[in-house]
């Protein structure tokens, strides 16, 4: 019996010693700072060159991005898309490790469809915003995704900005990415209260041409999605100011070509098996 | 009773023992400036801050000076050698006007010595912590330059110092064009300064704009641009979102 009472006692002891449920573990960060000490270079977050905007204008959200993905100094991939869907009403663009804005954006765009499942109404922008927000904190600034966040819901049109972080902004024009400076100066000097829907496509076009232009981590193409009470307007390639130009108009010819000196053709004997019935393939 | 050296290998290499007198960081530093050129000649702002570290010291530093007959300057980073800087342009200007021969130094001839200096300063690894913006004409040239503390320099139709770079060169490079008149120059820089003003951190709302053209020089007095908060979105931003800003 007594041995018995240790043993419960023993194992709860164990049982406590074990972090509680929720919240941040610190346990690894001992460790980590020995290995730091002992010469290991710590993965250093990657910011990937982008240009993205969101402005608010009277009616709903306007936002905008560079399509241009790179692989340190390499263009990757000339038309990527960076404004992901949420939901019918809302979009983001995201800027950062283009991984985690995938994965991060693909996965509360799931969690939102379940909720709306779930409750039988429209998505809010705010629901986003703590879903994302609180999945970033929980990987401290890991999980290298820089989000502008945009839609009109019930209570109206919103625009957010997260940091990797965790932390958000709520503005009615905002910047994120490496050209977010040559953008702002354009929004700084431009925006005003009260925007048309051209007149903010306009001002959106131009912030997202001077991140292309005067920044050397953004280019390519202008992508912008309008979103406004119950519709929304997926742009994609509105502008396209860096076209390929001085191709040849002689084309291409090869001039000498290789000389055909005899030509054979074997045909292959086939060997079909035809089975009656059969099952369709298994997957 | 020689113990082994500690000191680490990389000392000797940058200098002897007995230097401790080279530029490691800079102290006051004030921020960006930013020139055009225009019809008449060189147009140049800058605004009146001297920042200690993330203090605002000094809210009356002129950062925009003349240098003889020719030339504007405008400096940025460190006042202290920013004002060396002007001691040294001093003693060229008093060398040059004893010859005594009708000839004066111009901005690109100012520009070139300018750079010699910095790029000098650096390879003795006690640079002049500065980037310095050169402006001015002569006999109906326009000359616009601009120098940095590792003797980087070049002449364009608009330079810009420090977050200048980031914030009001694309604006520039968008509406700057040949023949921009007085005004349209002045509208052109405070645009540029208005928005330095609201995304730099170090920028102060007192600024003076310096002209330069075939007649001389004319620096405004301080002056402050109007700023506008009332966006509507800020006045209650977590309506919608509670618990964020």
């Amino acid at each position: 019996m007594l041995e018995d009472e240790e043993l419960l006692v023993k194992m709860s002891r164990e049982a406590m010693e074990m972090p509680p449920k929720g919240g941040f573990s610190f346990d690894l960060c001992k460790r980590n700072d020995m290995l730091v000490k002992k010469g290991l270079k710590e993965p250093s977050f990657l910011k990937t060159g982008t240009t993205i905007v969101g402005l608010i204008f009277k009616d709903g959200v306007i936002l905008g991005a560079d399509t241009r993905a790179t692989e340190g100094p390499i263009v990757a991939d000339k038309n990527c898309e960076k404004i992901h869907y949420m939901a019918p009403n809302i979009y983001c663009c995201g800027a950062g490790t283009a991984a985690d804005t995938e994965a991060v954006t693909d996965m509360v765009s799931s969690q939102l469809k379940l909720h709306r499942y779930h409750t039988g109404r429209e998505s809010r922008v705010v629901t986003a915003l703590s879903l994302l927000k609180s999945h970033l904190f929980s990987y401290q600034g890991h999980v290298s995704a820089a989000l502008v966040l945009g839609g009109v819901d019930v209570t109206g049109p919103h625009l957010h900005t997260i940091y990797p972080h965790g932390s958000t902004d709520t503005l009615p024009f905002a910047t994120m990415g490496s050209g977010s400076l040559a953008a702002m100066a354009v929004f700084e000097s431009k925006y005003r209260e009260g925007l048309t829907r051209d007149e903010g496509v306009k001002i959106v076009s131009e912030a997202i041409c001077s991140g292309i232009f005067n920044d050397l981590g953004s280019g390519s193409n202008v992508d912008i999605c309008v979103i406004t009470q119950g519709e929304k307007e997926y742009l994609r390639n509105h502008m396209l100011p860096n076209p390929r130009t001085y191709i040849s108009e002689k084309g291409y010819t090869f001039s000498k070509k290789t000389e055909v000196l005899r030509t054979k053709i074997t045909p292959l004997t086939e060997m079909v098996e035809v089975i009656e019935g059969g099952d369709a393939m298994e997957e | 009773m020689n113990s082994v050296d500690s000191k680490p290998a990389t000392s000797s290499l940058i200098g002897s023992e007995a230097d401790s007198q080279r530029t490691l960081y800079p102290y006051v530093t004030g921020t960006s400036v930013v020139g055009i050129k225009y019809k008449d000649g060189i147009l140049l702002a800058a605004d009146m801050g001297g920042s200690y570290g993330s203090t605002l010291r000094y809210k009356s530093v002129e950062r925009l000076k003349p240098v003889g007959k020719h030339s504007l300057i405008g400096g940025s980073g460190e006042i202290s050698d920013f004002q060396e800087i002007m001691r040294y342009l001093d003693d060229l200007i008093l060398s040059d006007n004893m010859w005594d021969d009708g000839n004066s130094l111009g901005p690109k001839e100012v520009h070139n010595y300018l750079t010699r200096i910095m790029y000098n300063r650096r390879n003795k690894f006690n640079p002049l912590w500065n980037s310095l913006v050169l402006g001015g004409v002569k006999n109906g040239q326009k000359y616009l330059g601009t120098v940095n503390m590792i003797g980087v320099h070049y002449e364009d139709n608009h330079v810009a110092t420090g977050f200048g770079n980031h914030l009001a060169r694309p604006l520039l490079r968008d509406e700057w064009h040949e023949n921009l008149t007085f005004e349209e120059g002045v509208i052109l820089l405070e645009k540029c300064m208005r928005v330095l003003l609201y995304r730099d951190r170090s920028a102060v709302n007192k600024l003076q704009i310096a002209k330069i053209t075939e007649e001389g020089v004319t620096i405004s007095p301080p002056y402050a641009l109007k700023t506008f908060w009332n966006f509507s979105a800020f006045e209650n931003p977590t309506l919608g979102a509670e618990g964020s800003w």
